[in-house]
């Protein structure tokens, strides 16, 4: 891991941190609506991951997609575009903050339904395999998906047709409103996975680099055709489950011991030990950030909505595909 | 200056109670800092600001509950000096704003006035939509498509011949009179002599249901045309029959226009004519009846039809009579009455079986014909009707 | 070839054509390989095309529909395998919220070109939970193609249909109908998508029917011809999209609807297909619209109740003469 890698995992971090605090601002004030579900906290996961895939790997997430769709790639205009319900935004307005899809830089979603992209990792990684092609799937899905069934029959399977899977839990320890060791009986998710004969191991999300480097190793095995690999990114998320949540199920205490281990924090900490922290720039990149952030707030204000004889569209395909 | 707001939290929240500040006035605030705390259906919830400043006024006092938008504190940011500011009226309690103007009075409601409404069973006519349409093509009058209690007027039922049970109303007086009149003088004046036949319709009716199932429902013949078409076909080889006796003398009218006779809806009969059928096939007699039948009872019949009668076909055997010796109408010499169709028996040499049978009858004007022509008359109808395909 | 083949060989001979002509195509599902398929549909095609193409799952509906979805979305043309229709609830999150939603979702960016074969119906003493009609339910979603092959021809021409199609197609196969026989001309131009067809023209009432029910209206309608009424007898093929122009031409030409579903009553197709008529060509009708379905009760396991609960040809008969009385 370089230093420019560092400071630039930094830098993603930090447009994550600040992208999402414009959208409670902006939510507050009614401009995005719908649900909105933070990833304040995480972003070292989201960074840390795509940092070892390429560009022609594929990548599915949850509604707290936000961190991930900006890490992979996807533009801060058309997140923000999306979530404003326009037409410029990356799904044309027809998804919202939970449905961010980008077929340029193969980012599928944005999925609602807990658990609900564990099969379609499945099925895209069979689709590579039987064409040959030597890419990654990765899967990111919280602790509570491990509940639903899919995520079972789909390590399995995974692991059954030797799949080129990387599936990442996020487990911040709450499943919405539900501490995990309430809906567990076994809370160590890594070792569950393990018992599919599924190479699994837990990794301190708060790390930037070390979430970055066990996914260059993850990524390394499964190119190499070994099969999928689980990574169990332990992490915390600082904000409420979504923006309507009184947070009544964890104590203030708890979120203020994990604040201390906030992953900018850490990153700093990295960067200051190596010498690498300099006040000039980082009051730069706060400024850069702060624009491409005020742009892409413009953007979505002036930006268009699709007109109303359109509603039927995207229902069926306009023309056979490839 | 700036208006720190109530927040929107989610799509479904509309409004919150202000719990507590966090801040007073003169406090400086950054950007990020919670400030309240705000009770929501959900629990309580911690608001924060979005930008720098120095909280300016509170507006509004705690355990208020506010509308999301509602503007809850004043912020003045550095380079501002502090001043008066006229007071915005918050948004309290009402979650949708007042609107100023008094509702308009509700209409007094006068019971007297509302109409009872009639029972439904008694007035509505029930028709399919097919038959409405059709009713609506061709001008017709519902209300005069009395159906039996019950019953729905489907498409079948607008080209029929009415053989409805003629309520005992009183008919137009008018009418009576005329009716009155005309069979007076007939029976005056016109010597009838009767005849009858039984007639074997067995042949003719297998033959039309044959027809009949090749066709669609629009196309189909009714018995009456058929029985209609024979006269007219008889009456080309007998036209003897098919006259007047005017100016003490017989005479023989070219075109066969048989006057049909038609009940009313509302009592009384008519029997106007389809004029020139000896034109016409088996298909265009139908139609002609079809209709003559609807333009009756739409009241909308031709002078001609009603005048120029040159013989008069009278079919009541639907009424359940066997055989029906007719009153002629005057200047016409002939009148044909067909009975009801009923299975009897019959004998054909030795065997007895049993057939659908019609009494057919004539009476005529002595006068202008005798026995023998009736007679060759209703044996030729027998004839026809037993050789069905030849009344195409 | 134009000779007597049975529903099942001509599926399996649809099947066996499209994954030989196209690298993308693979089946996928429970007992579809080793076992041969539970209804017999793919044997023999293991041996042919070999475990990768012909790939037998463990019994995780939810992950390997969503597999198939997934697969369809990264450039293959799968077709999944449900046993049986009554099996495919495990899958309806895959199968509504991804299959049917991800196109309109992601903007137009991600179609699922997905057929999800499956077996339905009842008849066969198989009790509630393994006789399921559900096809008109899956007909309710946007995003979704349903189709309902009755004909020998349909089930070879329908899994072309199905591939070539941009969008997921669910094909509802009746498991009574393997057995049955038909001419199949595999050069025949198939009858696209979303076209209904008349089997038997008549003047006097329309009968509407899919899948099995296509040959119980038609056995009902040699019935009637005795008894003086002409019906005629359209195989509606395809559920979603319906084909609103042939089934209203036939009411426009008969005045008189009778639909044969062999879905529960309330919430059917045959609801949809008479609201329809009724929205398009209500001045048409000289009667009320009837239907034949299968009466409300999960299906019981003893035979005389179940042949009671379905519809039958004695049935369509009865309601055809109802259909045709004076009112």
């Amino acid at each position: 891991m370089d230093n420019a890698q560092i400071k630039d995992f930094y830098r993603q971090m930090l447009l994550i941190r600040r992208f999402e605090e414009k959208s409670v601002e902006l939510y507050s004030n009614e401009k995005i609506r719908g649900f909105l579900h933070l990833y304040i906290g995480e972003e070292a996961v989201a960074v840390g991951v795509m940092s070892a895939l390429s560009i022609d790997d594929a990548v599915l997430a949850t509604y707290r997609e936000h961190g991930q769709a900006l890490a992979r790639g996807v533009s801060a205009k058309s997140i923000m575009a999306e979530m404003y319900g326009k037409l410029e935004g990356c799904s044309r307005g027809r998804g919202g903050s939970m449905h961010l899809f980008d077929e340029k830089t193969r980012f599928y979603g944005g999925n609602a339904i807990v658990a609900g992209a564990l099969p379609l990792a499945v099925g895209m990684a069979l689709a590579d395999k039987m064409m040959k092609r030597n890419r990654v799937t990765t899967c990111f899905f919280g602790d509570g998906a491990v509940a639903e069934g899919e995520f079972h029959e789909s390590l399995n399977l995974a692991v059954l047709w030797k799949l080129p899977i990387l599936f990442v839990c996020e487990n911040n320890l709450y499943a919405m409103g539900t501490a995990l060791e309430l809906t567990e009986s076994e809370t160590n998710i890594a070792q569950k996975a393990a018992s599919y004969r599924l190479p699994s191991s837990q990794v301190d999300g708060m790390d930037v680099i070390e979430v970055a480097q066990k996914a260059q190793e993850a990524v390394d095995y499964i190119q190499a055709g070994n099969g999928p690999v689980f990574l169990e990114c332990l992490t915390y998320r600082f904000r409420a489950h979504s923006m309507f949540d009184a947070e009544l199920y964890r104590q203030k205490s708890e979120v203020k011991g994990w604040k201390e281990k906030d992953p900018l924090t850490v990153c700093q900490n990295r960067l200051e030990q190596k010498g690498l922290w300099i006040e000039m720039d980082i009051k730069q990149l706060e400024d850069e950030i702060g624009k491409v952030i005020d742009e892409a707030v413009a953007f979505a204000e002036d930006a268009t909505l699709e007109p109303l004889e359109d509603l039927e569209k995207f229902v069926y395909s306009q023309e056979a595909t490839k | 200056m700036s208006e720190f707001k109530m927040p929107s939290l989610g799509a479904d929240m509309e409004s919150a109670v202000l719990m507590q500040w966090l801040v007073k006035e003169g406090d400086p605030v950054t950007k990020g800092q919670v400030i309240a705390e705000v009770e929501t259906s959900k629990g309580v919830i911690e608001i924060e600001i979005f930008e720098d400043g120095i909280v300016d006024k509170l507006l509004i006092q705690t355990e208020t509950e506010c509308s999301v938008g509602t503007p809850l504190a004043l912020i003045r940011h550095d380079d501002e000096v502090k001043e008066e500011v006229p007071q915005k009226e918050a948004k309290t309690e009402k979650l949708s704003e007042v609107k100023e103007e008094p509702l308009a009075p509700l209409p007094s409601i006068q019971s007297d006035k509302i109409e009872p409404k009639v029972k439904m069973s008694e007035e509505r006519i029930k028709i399919s939509p097919a038959a409405r349409k059709k009713a609506h093509e061709l001008n017709l009058d519902l209300n005069s498509l009395e159906p039996k209690e019950g019953e729905v007027i489907q498409l079948k039922d607008l080209g029929k011949e009415v053989k409805r049970d003629t309520k005992t109303l009183t008919p137009d007086d008018g009418m009576r009179q005329a009716i009155a009149k005309a069979m007076s003088r007939s029976n005056a004046e016109i010597p009838h002599y009767y005849l009858s036949l039984s007639i074997n319709m067995t042949p003719a009716l297998t033959w039309l249901t044959q027809l009949n199932a090749t066709r669609s429902i629009k196309e189909r013949i009714l018995p009456a045309a058929l029985l209609i078409r024979a006269v007219v076909l008889t009456l080309k080889e007998v036209p003897e029959l098919n006259g007047f006796w005017q100016k003490n003398a017989h005479q023989i009218s070219k075109s066969i226009n048989p006057g049909i006779a038609i009940a009313l809806r509302k009592g009384g009969l008519v029997t106007p004519a389809i004029l020139d059928a000896q034109e016409m096939n088996l298909d265009t007699t139908m139609q002609s009846l079809d209709d003559l039948i609807t333009r009756t009872r739409a009241n909308k019949l031709r002078g001609s039809e009603i005048t120029q009668q040159s013989i008069t076909i009278t079919n009541l055997g639907d009424l359940g009579v066997q055989s029906v010796y007719g009153v002629i109408y005057p200047p016409q010499i002939a009148i044909v009455g067909l009975g009801r169709i009923i299975d009897s028996p019959w004998a054909e040499g030795d065997t007895l079986s049993v057939r659908k049978v019609m009494q057919a009858t004539l009476a005529g004007d002595h006068r202008a014909t005798d026995g023998r022509t009736g007679a060759l008359f209703l044996d030729k109808l027998n004839q026809l009707l037993q050789n069905p395909e030849a009344l195409l | 070839m134009s000779e007597p083949t049975t529903y099942r060989e001509a599926v399996r001979q649809g099947m066996h054509k499209a994954i030989l002509e196209d690298e993308r195509v693979f089946l996928m599902g429970e007992d579809v390989g080793r076992y041969g398929g539970c209804f017999a549909v793919s044997m023999g095609l293991q041996e042919i095309f070999g475990p990768d193409r012909i790939i037998d799952t463990p019994l995780s509906e939810s992950a390997f529909t969503g597999a198939g979805i997934g697969a369809a979305m990264n450039g293959m043309r799968p077709i999944v395998e449900i046993m049986t229709a009554n099996f495919s609830l495990l899958a309806l999150d895959q199968i509504m919220n991804n299959a049917a939603s991800l196109l309109h979702m992601s903007g137009g960016q991600f179609n699922v070109p997905l057929v999800i074969r499956m077996a339905t119906g009842g008849g066969k003493q198989l009790a509630a939970q393994h006789s399921h009609s559900l096809e008109g339910w899956f007909a309710h979603i946007p995003g979704l193609k349903v189709l309902t092959p009755a004909t020998v021809q349909d089930a070879y021409d329908m899994v072309d249909l199905a591939l070539s199609d941009p969008d997921p197609v669910l094909i509802f196969e009746n498991s009574l109908l393997y057995n049955t026989k038909g001419t199949l001309d595999t050069k025949a131009t198939p009858l696209e998508i979303g076209k209904a067809l008349v089997h038997k023209e008549g003047n006097d009432l329309s009968i509407f029917a899919y899948g099995i029910n296509l040959f119980k209206a038609l056995e009902a309608a040699k019935i009637l011809e005795k008894d003086g009424i002409n019906a005629e007898v359209i195989d509606l093929r395809s559920l979603r999209p319906l084909d609103d122009e042939t089934i209203m031409n036939s009411v426009k030409k008969t005045h008189r609807v009778m639909i044969v579903d062999d879905g529960w009553k309330s919430g059917s197709i045959s609801a949809e297909i008479m609201a329809r008529i009724n929205e398009q060509v209500f001045f048409e009708l000289d009667a009320p619209m009837q239907r034949v379905c299968t009466v409300e009760v999960p299906l019981p396991y003893a035979k005389h109740l179940e042949d009671a609960a379905i519809p039958q040809v004695d049935k369509i008969v009865k309601m055809a003469h109802t259909l045709m009385e004076e009112l």
